[in-house]
């Protein structure tokens, strides 16, 4: 059984987004990058499942420009065992990525797609349930919890009032939440053993998928700030600030 | 121009969440009708014709509805959105994993947790963890839209005067069952909607520590929350989780104890009223967003808290 999990190249998640000065984007030149951290979960999730003996091979996908092979083989760095590349310089919306991975799921016939719940630079939430839609397949969102016993799926949903549990069957998308698993990091010897791991390059044109996007981004702007407040010395004087200033206790 | 709403509920009670939703729906102009489905769920449908600005409410009631999975219920708004420009739900767990489903399936780009409606085609939306405000334009025919639900208000219920139409269900996709839940059981308000939130980050450094600001929370009728760190080593469940990757919460009064205020914290939390830090390193990050900033060890200063608060009358 294969395994395909996509990778987004995204700024780095210590780093504080800075919006353009012309308003039309985030600052993005000479600002570290890494992969998506709950992408990186769902490659430890993905290779768990090869050191399982349930998947026998692990291909990592990543989409968007050339830097993006960075991320990919940081993923072969962690272990998985090949990656594909599609090259597109410019924005990427979740519907355009979703039909491009599906066209890649139809060449490669992976029986398990593991995604990221989100991307922090986007934060749209959108990818996984939209592949899973235009390949008819079911989905399990936000998981926590995953066990695969031949066609049998089970997993744990994290939802907002607790946890949710379902079954599914394979082929199945996956999507991760935080506590699913503590990624791995790639040691050195397989940072120098993913250089040598093959990655097929790609063009949307070639999946016959048209990348434009679709939304219209009129301005981006930076949110109004909050001001520091004053320091409180003692927890009598903050209760007396919050009942006699502020009024909210 | 019209609007439908994606009601979120338990087959009991409508979620407050949707409320909020009706308020941005609104926003869009044209007729805004709800869609309730679900499973035994007539004691919904008839809450959702209360709430005001409802004309509608489209009543979908099959056993394939009574959980709400994503592969079912998608196909039931496919054919519903037909009559629609804009589907409307709130940005909850739920809303996040059905809307794109069945977003893909009408080939529309959604518009993911809006903070707000400029007109009925550009809304603006926080991205980057809430650093930078996206303001965008749909052209899709149908507009697929989750709804950051602090950012709108509720919309008022009980002089509604909706009707309600039964719809015919489209059958179980057979991609998922429903084995279970387990829901957290807690006597405190929910997290979205409490009036006063009180955190606790990595700073409590063990689980055990929680009822510290549990007691505090008792005191002042608050919500229990949590740091991703604090998440992340294993104190609390994910659903205390406020944060980027987590809940957005913006009560009234938001208590940080014990948090750095790390970007992905921040921007689950930047919006409430006013905000109180307890931490004892002054350079915490959090001070920079805090109305009130109390340097102090939280295992001595949480406890005077709540006992100053008893000693004033609070919660008892």
């Amino acid at each position: 059984m294969k395994v395909l999990v996509p990778v987004k190249r995204v700024i780095d998640y210590n780093v504080k987004a800075r919006v353009k000065a012309d308003q039309t984007g985030i600052e993005l030149a000479n600002v570290k990058m890494s992969m998506n951290p709950f992408d990186e979960i769902s490659v430890e999730e993905a290779l768990r499942l090869r050191e399982a003996g349930i998947a026998e091979e692990v291909v990592a996908v990543s989409i968007g420009e050339q830097k993006c092979q960075e991320t990919i083989r940081t993923a072969l760095a962690m272990g998985a065992d090949r990656g594909i590349h599609v090259l597109h310089d410019g924005e990427t919306e979740p519907l355009a990525v979703a039909k491009i991975l599906r066209a890649l799921a139809e060449k490669e016939e992976p029986k398990v797609i593991i995604l990221g719940k989100q991307a922090i630079d986007d934060d749209c939430n959108q990818t996984g349930q939209m592949l899973a839609a235009l390949l008819g397949w079911g989905q399990a969102t936000f998981i926590s919890r995953l066990e695969i016993s031949g066609d049998a799926v089970s997993a744990t949903r994290e939802v907002d009032g607790g946890l949710q549990n379902i079954e599914l069957a394979l082929p199945v998308i996956l999507t991760t939440d935080l506590r699913l698993n503590e990624p791995r990091y790639a040691s050195l010897p397989n940072i120098m053993k993913a250089k040598r791991k093959p990655i097929d390059q790609y063009t949307p044109e070639d999946l016959e998928v048209d990348p434009s996007p679709r939304l219209r981004v009129l301005q981006v702007v930076e949110p109004p700030g909050r001001e520091a407040g004053v320091k409180v010395e003692t927890v009598a004087e903050l209760v007396d600030k919050l009942r006699n200033d502020a009024k909210v206790i | 121009m019209a609007v439908l709403i994606v009601a979120e509920h338990d087959n009991s009670e409508l979620k407050p969440a949707t409320l909020h939703a009706v308020t941005a729906g609104l926003a869009m102009g044209g007729g805004l009708d709800l869609l309730v489905a679900g499973h035994d769920c007539a004691g919904v449908a008839e809450q959702a014709a209360a709430v005001a600005g409802v004309g509608t409410v489209k009543v979908a009631d099959a056993p394939e509805y009574a959980n709400g999975l994503a592969e079912n219920m998608a196909r039931l708004l496919v054919q519903v959105a037909a009559d629609y420009t804009h589907v409307v739900a709130p940005a909850t767990t739920f809303g996040k994993d059905v809307m794109p489903r069945a977003a893909a399936l009408l080939d529309t780009q959604q518009v993911s947790d809006i903070s707000e409606v400029v007109d009925a085609d550009t809304f603006v939306r926080p991205i980057y963890a809430g650093n930078a405000l996206a303001t965008v334009q749909s052209s899709d025919a149908v507009k697929l839209i989750t709804v950051r639900t602090t950012a709108f208000e509720a919309a008022e219920t009980g002089s509604g005067t909706g009707t309600v139409a039964a719809l015919g269900a489209t059958g179980d996709a057979g991609l998922s069952r429903y084995v279970g839940s387990e829901l957290s059981s807690s006597e405190r308000p929910e997290l979205t909607s409490a009036r006063v939130v009180i955190s606790g980050g990595r700073g409590m450094q063990s689980g055990e520590n929680f009822p510290l600001i549990e007691a505090v929370a008792d005191r002042l009728g608050a919500a229990v929350g949590a740091s991703r760190a604090a998440v992340d080593a294993g104190y609390v469940p994910n659903d205390y989780q406020v944060g980027q990757t987590g809940k957005v919460v913006a009560p009234e009064l938001y208590i940080a104890v014990g948090i750095s205020g790390a970007i992905q914290h921040l921007a689950g939390m930047k919006d409430s009223k006013v905000i109180v830090a307890i931490n004892k390193d002054e350079e915490a990050p959090i001070f920079q967003v805090a109305d009130y900033g109390l340097v102090a060890d939280l295992f001595k200063a949480v406890p005077e808290l709540e006992e100053e608060l008893e000693r004033q009358g609070y919660g008892t």
